[in-house]
């Protein structure tokens, strides 16, 4: 029998970005929220203040921010021919642990997707033709546009004091900024960041072929900032500790610094910490959730009753506690129909090493968005006529983490991996090496999904979510593409060095790092025999459950996925303050 | 549905809850609410340094010579900086063996064991304490065989870059897998050593950090920045600083 | 919160004149005061009666002693450590048996302006009932009236837990006569003076009761003449100096920093730490902004303490060439290599009162184990301090604090290894890693 809690207007199941900022939202509207977290209060000054926080082995090296796997891991396999094994060792998937969650230890790049990444599947239709999806690509509108999300956008630069350079005002486009983006209402909060060596040398090679470069949009101040809750951040001050990391200085956009303070304040806010949610309750026709059972600190099992239930942990955590709950229909690969687990995508990622002769890029001065990029070939915004595939990338030089363990592979290839010549090669290595990254669209398809495992379970003994991926056709063609047009900029910007890479030329394995952005598995849309929540993040099934996160992508852009978790949520607070809570129930009506 | 949120107010909400904590079992500690958690001297700062001499945690004197004799062939000692065995590569990994590390607290190590692709990872359930007892004497037994019972570290250096290339070739087996996953391990923990904060054992001096030129733990660059493409000469601090902090 | 090592030393002396006669001053002293009020049949409290209670309340800060940790507010419980025993505030909600449900108003004004409790008890003045006097019976009668509306809670709190003989009670009748003007001192405005600045007396003298910290207490542990809110250390934390002093007071603040420090917890240049972060947090930046500036006003008439600036430490000893290094790596992050600070959550360091301060206690105790910060309303932040006590030898934490109190154009004396050495086992801090 579980112990019993007293009612909450709502409970929220994950202190991340996207429970902080849902929290925040219902408590200013006057409910009474709980939130429940499966790992510990984390403060700054306590858990990563400057004094602790520069330490590459601990946080870096050993991820102690991070999920421990043992509490809960995931299962994979690249196709669903094969069986599945536990990821044992830390790997691409990074989840959150601790209030914040991994909105504490990420780099803050605060990206908008481009309007187009809401609507791939009409715009490419109506552009290129049905013809130009490959074969088993699931694509599909997100039933919401950039312009519903464009005032959730701006909200959540304001909240996390985003220091960029805009690019298209009200329709007038702004040079130095991504002349791409969606038209935006102002500029950003803050002013872009300073500048390196790297990104100098970035806008030599942009310059050289004729490409739009711009400062990544960056959760990390270009100054002293103080949010709308009244909440003030330091400048940052590019020590290089971001990714793996908490911010010592107050200075990175994160739960910690520029939400958490304000709710915590609330008398109608409570955070239960170190306590896990075993699944949500329903009721037993399965319409409506009456709150959640978690499991505490000491392992007493609690029920905690709500009307309204926020599923905003991980992504991938977000499918599973539906798949565990019984919340909507889980995909079935063979019969292809079903919802929870469909549209999973992961981020197409492609580039190319370059290293430089007689320079000091200094690559332990940084910050984790301290980078400067080119949209040109993302998403639509060039021609695919003359192509065979969809999508493209973001192209970035990053300068940040250069940090001695994890620099210690930033060699030519064909280095030895030890011995004097590895040791001789990393200090001339060091100072010159750096690479174009390109962070590219990924689109969802049949043969990828998420599932429960059949054999491996958590600390709890519940399973695993079992991740069924590989690149298909599309994301090969276009990584492809996108490594030659880094291998070309590496040349453009005069580097002595250039070195291919092309990761989708060979099965994607998590333990290659190659980006944690994942996301879909319980995506939004306008048809619920597709989607699995609706353009509010409501689920279909139970009206009175949201799941918010990357988990409602339809599909991933080239770009880091936080921003567009940030305005989903808003957006999704907004309909339930202004149209749930006056009339509770479904808010799309089929 | 209709809901009891329409008909409660803020204040309502507040004080039912207020009303409610106190009856919850006190030993629900984890529960934060009204203020910022904050107490005096709190949070975990790294370990303490290890004292010299060192005594050994995990490793037997045998494995320990032997670590540090690797240790010296993936670093060695050159004109550029001393070796891993100097930088305290063993005394690190001793010491993280000894601990959570070792003891794999933060890793997937459930059953049942199966193998699986190479893009699904390290599927060994043993811990990493496990694999270096088992890995080291592995290699000892290898040695042996190939030098007529001679141990590593009484081997030339030549011999032993020789011996190692096989191990990373994956000449024999530690456990189930080859011996290149376990020589994978010792180049990763070596690079460890010699490049994490000294707290941990190793980088004697910020050797490490010389080498390369990294300025180790600094959290504020704003003042150099603007010096783009410059050679800084940031001397190296630790997480328990440089001898500059010291008033002489 | 409270003076509590001069409570004690006053505590100690009054058990030799507590038993001289008490009982004959007591009674006294009771029929005395008693009979300068009178007891009104309660009309039933308007609502704007309450709310007006509800500010002065917070005003005082009620809730900050009188409530446990975790406990029901103004419930009572919290124990006050005197070093001789523990005071434990009172429960001061309407329960009938245990709160103060079946006070009259007039037994509250009284106990509130002569210390004088349920049934003729005397308060000890851990209860700060000589600043309360102050108060007027109006405000003190809105005051009840709205603690007579919060939910009555059965509490039973034993105030008292001291052992012989400073659980004698009686001997509060002594100190009270030597240092509490038997005529009462309710505040009388000054004519000379405008209604801004009498209101900002009235508060900084009476609910804010400010020089129960921040003024030097005698020997006996009453409020020294001639020291007013010049500053004292409080139980191991320096309370500052508040006159218009420019080195290490408030002199260099202008009214409105004055304002913006007690309504947000932070200005420009400071944040509201240690026990003024619970000041602030409580009482302070509940009040309006005429009444802050009102007492800024105030604060800014009174004439500066006496003082002389001492020439900085020469910047190329040991001690301070040290002590720029350990600055640059570990403070300018938040501080800035400059000193100048991030307003609102990271305090400056240029021509600073509180770096400056007599006694740097602050300073190395804040260094040592951290400083949890104030949050309000209008700046939730609270930036805390994180602590150095693991990562400074005493040595090293005493030349950043010596260099801190000697550059940024601050001069004040060097700080020892022995000086730090002492706090970090005074306040249980660790020893470094």
């Amino acid at each position: 029998m579980a112990l019993k809690r007293p009612k909450a207007d709502a409970v929220i199941i994950g202190l991340g970005w996207a429970g902080s900022l849902m929290a925040n939202e219902l408590t200013m509207a006057g409910l009474n929220v709980v939130a429940i977290e499966r790992g510990g209060w984390r403060d700054t000054s306590t858990d990563f203040p400057t004094s602790m926080d520069t330490d590459e082995l601990r946080y870096a090296t050993r991820r102690e921010l991070l999920q421990p796997l043992s509490v809960e891991t995931m299962s994979f396999r690249n196709n669903p021919g094969q069986q599945a094994r536990p990821l044992r060792d830390f790997n691409t998937y990074q989840f959150g642990w601790g209030a914040g969650g991994a909105g504490s230890h990420w780099n803050g790049m605060t990206w908008r997707f481009l309007p187009n990444d809401f609507q791939t599947y009409s715009n490419t239709v109506a552009k290129y033709g049905k013809g130009r999806f490959v074969t088993g690509l699931t694509v599909q509108d997100w039933g919401v546009t950039y312009d519903d999300l464009e005032p959730f956008y701006d909200k959540f630069e304001r909240y996390a004091g985003t220091s960029g350079k805009a690019g298209n005002i009200k329709g007038v486009i702004q040079p130095g900024g991504n002349v791409f983006e969606g038209a935006r209402q102002r500029d950003y909060p803050l002013p872009p960041l300073e500048r390196t060596r790297a990104a100098e040398l970035f806008d030599i090679g942009a310059k050289e072929l004729g490409l739009h470069s711009f400062p990544v949009p960056a959760g990390n101040t270009s100054g002293a900032y103080v949010n709308p809750l009244g909440i003030h951040m330091a400048p940052c001050t590019y020590c290089g500790y971001c990714e793996f990391f908490g911010c010592g200085n107050w200075s990175k956009s994160s739960p910690n610094a520029c939400i958490l303070p304000a709710l915590i304040q609330r008398p109608n806010f409570t955070v239960i910490t170190e306590s896990e949610v075993m699944k949500v309750n329903l009721t037993p026709d399965k319409k409506m959730a009456t709150g959640v059972t978690y499991i505490d600190k000491q392992g007493r099992e609690w029920e905690q009753p709500a009307d309204i239930v926020v599923i905003s942990a991980y992504q991938m955590d977000n499918v599973r506690l539906m798949l565990l709950s019984g919340i909507g229909k889980p995909y079935d690969r063979a019969s292809l129909t079903g919802v929870v687990g469909r549209n999973y995508a992961n981020q197409t990622v492609s580039g190319a090493g370059v290293f430089f002769e007689n320079e000091n890029l200094n690559p332990f001065i940084g910050a984790g968005a301290l980078a400067q990029s080119a949209d040109d070939y993302n998403s639509d915004n060039f021609d695919h006529a003359k192509l065979d595939f969809i999508g493209g990338a973001n192209m970035l030089i990053h300068s940040t983490n250069g940090r001695p363990i994890g620099s210690a592979n930033v060699v030519p290839p064909g280095t030895p991996r030890w011995g004097s010549e590895w040791k001789k090669t990393y200090k001339d290595s060091y100072q010159v090496g750096n690479s174009i990254y390109n962070q590219g669209n990924s689109y969802p398809h049949e043969d990828v999904f998420l599932d429960l495992d059949p054999t491996y379970t958590d600390r709890f003994g519940r399973p695993l979510l079992r991740v069924t991926f590989d690149w298909n056709e599309n994301d090969k063609r276009s990584g492809h593409f996108m490594a030659d047009r880094a291998v070309e900029f590496g040349h453009a910007m005069n580097a002595k060095m250039v070195f291919r890479n092309e990761p989708t030329a060979k099965h994607f394995s998590p333990m290659d790092n190659l980006s944690s952005h994942t996301t879909g598995g319980a995506i939004m849309g306008d048809d619920p025999m597709t989607s699995a929540v609706n353009r509010y993040l409501q689920s279909w099934d139970v009206p009175n459950t949201f799941v918010c996160g990357a988990s409602a992508f339809a599909n991933n852009g080239g770009y880091n996925p936080t921003g567009t978790v940030g305005a989903l949520t808003l957006w999704a607070a907004e309909a339930i303050k202004t149209k749930y809570l006056k009339s509770p129930g479904a808010l799309v009506s089929l | 549905m209709t809901s009891p949120i329409l008909r409660r107010d803020l204040l309502g909400t507040a004080a039912a809850l207020v009303g409610t904590a106190a009856t919850l079992p006190a030993a629900e500690a984890a529960q934060i609410s009204g203020s910022l958690p904050w107490s005096p001297s709190e949070g975990t700062p790294p370990p303490v340094e290890p004292t010299q001499p060192y005594t050994w945690e995990f490793f037997t004197a045998d494995e320990a010579a032997l670590v540090g004799a690797i240790a010296d062939r993936i670093i060695p000692a050159d004109d550029l900086s001393i070796g891993g065995k100097e930088a305290g590569c063993a005394v690190f990994i001793d010491k993280q063996l000894a601990g959570n590390y070792g003891k794999g607290t933060n890793y997937y190590l459930k059953g049942p064991y199966r193998p699986g692709t190479p893009q699904q990872g390290p599927q060994t359930l043993e811990t990493f304490a496990q694999r270096y007892r088992e890995g080291l004497a592995a290699l000892v037994a290898f040695c042996a065989s190939k030098h007529g019972g001679a141990a590593f570290t009484t081997l030339s250096a030549a011999d032993q870059d020789a011996l190692l290339h096989e191990m990373e070739a994956g000449a024999f087996y530690t456990g189930p897998v080859t011996s290149t996953a376990f020589f994978n391990q010792l180049i990763q923990n070596v690079r460890e050593g010699y490049f994490a904060d000294p707290i941990y054992g190793g980088n004697k001096d910020m050797a490490g950090w010389k080498l390369i030129g990294f300025p180790g733990a600094r959290y504020d660059y704003r003042d150099v920045i603007g010096r783009r493409g410059e050679k800084l000469d940031l001397e190296p601090v630790g997480l328990m600083g440089r001898p500059g902090w010291n008033p002489a | 919160m409270f003076t509590f090592r001069r409570i004690v030393v006053a505590v100690v002396c009054l058990g030799f004149l507590g038993v001289i006669g008490a009982g004959a001053l007591y009674a006294f002293n009771r029929a005395y005061y008693s009979s300068q009020i009178a007891e009104t049949a309660a009309p039933a409290p308007t609502a704007g009666q309450i709310a007006r209670g509800h500010y002065l309340a917070l005003a005082g800060d009620c809730i900050a002693c009188h409530t446990a940790p975790g406990g029901q507010p103004y419930a009572g419980g919290l124990q006050l450590n005197t070093g001789f025993g523990l005071v434990a505030a009172s429960n001061i909600t309407p329960d009938k048996d245990t709160g103060i449900g079946g006070w009259t108003t007039k037994q509250f004004i009284l106990a509130m302006h002569r210390g004088i409790g349920d049934h003729g008890k005397r308060l000890y003045p851990a209860m700060p009932y000589t600043a309360y006097a102050k108060v007027s019976d109006a405000d003190l009668t809105d005051i009840k009236a709205y603690l007579d509306t919060l939910p009555a809670v059965h509490h039973d709190v034993i105030a008292n837990q001291m052992p012989f003989p400073f659980n004698i009670r009686l001997m509060m009748v002594g100190w009270n006569m030597l240092f509490f003007d038997l005529g009462g001192q309710q505040y009388k405005n000054d004519p000379t003076q405008t209604a801004e600045w009498n209101r900002g007396a009235y508060l900084v003298q009476g609910l804010e009761h400010c020089s129960t910290c921040h003024t030097t207490k005698n020997l006996l542990g009453a409020d020294e003449s001639g020291k007013f809110l010049q500053g004292t250390d409080l139980a191991g934390w320096w309370a500052p100096d508040l006159t218009s002093n420019k080195r290490i007071g408030l002199g260099s603040w202008s009214e409105d920093d004055i304002v913006d420090f007690l309504k947000t917890g932070a200005n420009d240049r400071m944040v509201a730490a240690g026990p003024m972060a619970e000041a602030v947090h409580n009482s302070t930046q509940h009040l309006t902004v005429p009444d802050l500036h009102a007492m800024a006003v105030y604060l800014k008439s009174l004439p500066a303490s006496d003082d002389s600036a001492p020439s900085p430490v020469p910047a190329n000893i040991p001690a301070m060439v040290a002590g720029r290094a350990i600055y640059a790596e570990n403070c300018a992050a938040c501080h800035a290599l400059n000193g100048t600070g991030v307003p609102g959550m990271a305090p400056a360091f240029v021509h600073s009162p509180s770096v400056q301060a007599q006694n740097p206690e602050n300073m190395i105790r804040t260094i040592l184990a951290g400083g949890h910060v104030a949050a309000t309303e209008i700046n939730p932040t609270a930036a805390s301090m994180p602590p150095f006590d693991w990562k400074f030898t005493d040595a090293q934490l005493a030349a950043v604090t010596t260099y801190l109190r000697n550059s940024f154009g601050n001069a004040a004396p060097a700080v020892t290894a022995d000086e730090v050495a002492a706090k970090r086992k005074e306040i249980g801090a660790r020893a470094t890693n």
